[in-house]
């Protein structure tokens, strides 16, 4: 089992850049025209701050803010495939 | 090391792959029936594609020394035309008897709807009635967590069921907990984008323990690699682990749980 130092060694780099593409990549939404608050960049701010909480479990904190918690079931689907945010009638 | 591929869609994928599987050290690999990437026009396509499964891939991988099983179903997504699905169901008994046929699988629930859930329960009673074991999808991105506790509350309705039977797979770290708790076992899938990296299906293995748990590349024609399961083993030997324990989780497990179906056999 590696130790803190050695985790960051190998891997801080990569967590680095992840966040700084992240960083970025809401600069550019920013940048660009359109509606601002559609539900994915919603769901995703929402996710945010759960990177800063002291507690374990924050991978699974940030998919559950990122999933459909509704009880509504459809006969069938109005669409296929997902978006990776919870649908717009979900409280924000 | 030698390895097991459990989950592989191997008709996605060129003869370069299978070579690249064998000198990685896959020594057999399962290939579930899924959504070809568009919505087939007959049920009698199914056909065509239940051969190919049971016959054109196993003498492909023979080629490379790998063993080939599969799992018969239609898959989740074509599964919400229920009139279309139970056309398609009407061909599995042709093929259940094939050598290299595992169980009933991929089936589960794609954008978790009434129609989705009728055919994954008539597969279920079919697996049940055949003694076969089943291998389940969980749904993509946001539908995953809703989707797994209505799949998990629908077997558990199934009294004859045999919870150690069943995978639930492309488990994250929000749905991995229930599945072990309900006596399933559980599949991570190593995606590029989505599902799990080698770093966090390693993580899930240090929290949530080194049983009834197995991982896959379910590579496929989207984003994915098919030397997924290699690299989180070299992944996991980076973070110290020792030979025993990579080989229990990428062998030793698949193996455990594979060999339910009578078929399975690591002989060539």
């Amino acid at each position: 089992m590696p130790t803190r130092k050695e985790l960051l060694d190998m891997q801080f780099i990569d967590a680095r850049a992840r966040v700084i593409d992240v960083a970025a990549f809401l600069d550019r939404i920013d940048r660009h025209p359109g509606d601002g608050e559609e539900p994915r960049l919603k769901a995703l701010r929402r996710a945010l701050p759960i990177l800063l909480s002291d507690s374990p479990g924050r991978a699974k904190a940030v998919l559950e803010a990122l999933s459909d918690t509704s009880d509504v079931m459809p006969e069938s689907a109005a669409f296929q495939g997902a978006t990776g945010a919870p649908p717009a009638s979900e409280p924000a | 090391m030698s390895y097991i591929e459990p989950h592989a869609h191997m008709v996605s994928r060129t003869t370069d792959d299978y070579e690249k599987l064998a000198l990685a050290g896959c020594e057999a690999l399962c290939e579930p029936a899924f959504w070809a990437g568009f919505d087939r026009s007959s049920p009698q396509a199914f056909h065509d594609y239940f051969r190919q499964l049971t016959e054109v891939e196993p003498a492909r991988a023979a080629k490379f020394a790998i063993r080939h099983f599969c799992w018969l179903c239609i898959n989740p997504k074509e599964a919400d035309d229920p009139g279309f699905a139970r056309e398609v169901m009407t061909l599995l008994p042709d093929f259940l008897d094939k050598p290299n046929v595992l169980g009933i699988g991929e089936i589960g629930l794609n954008k978790n709807t009434r129609n989705e859930l009728a055919i994954f329960e008539e597969h279920v009673q079919l697996a049940l009635d055949r003694g076969l074991p089943v291998l389940i999808h969980t749904p993509h991105l946001e539908d995953k967590l809703k989707g797994t506790r209505i799949m998990l509350d629908s077997l558990a309705n199934f009294s004859g069921l045999d919870p150690s039977m069943v995978i639930i797979d492309h488990v994250e770290e929000h749905t991995v907990r229930m599945v072990l708790d309900a006596g399933h076992w559980a599949g991570m899938t190593l995606y590029p984008e989505s599902k799990c990296t080698p770093s966090r299906a390693i993580d899930i293995l240090e929290t949530e323990g080194l049983e009834r748990i197995w991982m896959n590349s379910a590579c496929d024609w989207g984003v994915s690699d098919p030397l997924a399961v290699p690299r989180c083993m070299l992944e996991m030997k980076r973070r110290g682990y020792s030979r025993e324990t990579i080989r229990k989780v990428a062998f030793d497990n698949p193996r455990d749980f594979l060999s339910a179906s009578t078929n399975f056999n690591l002989d060539i």
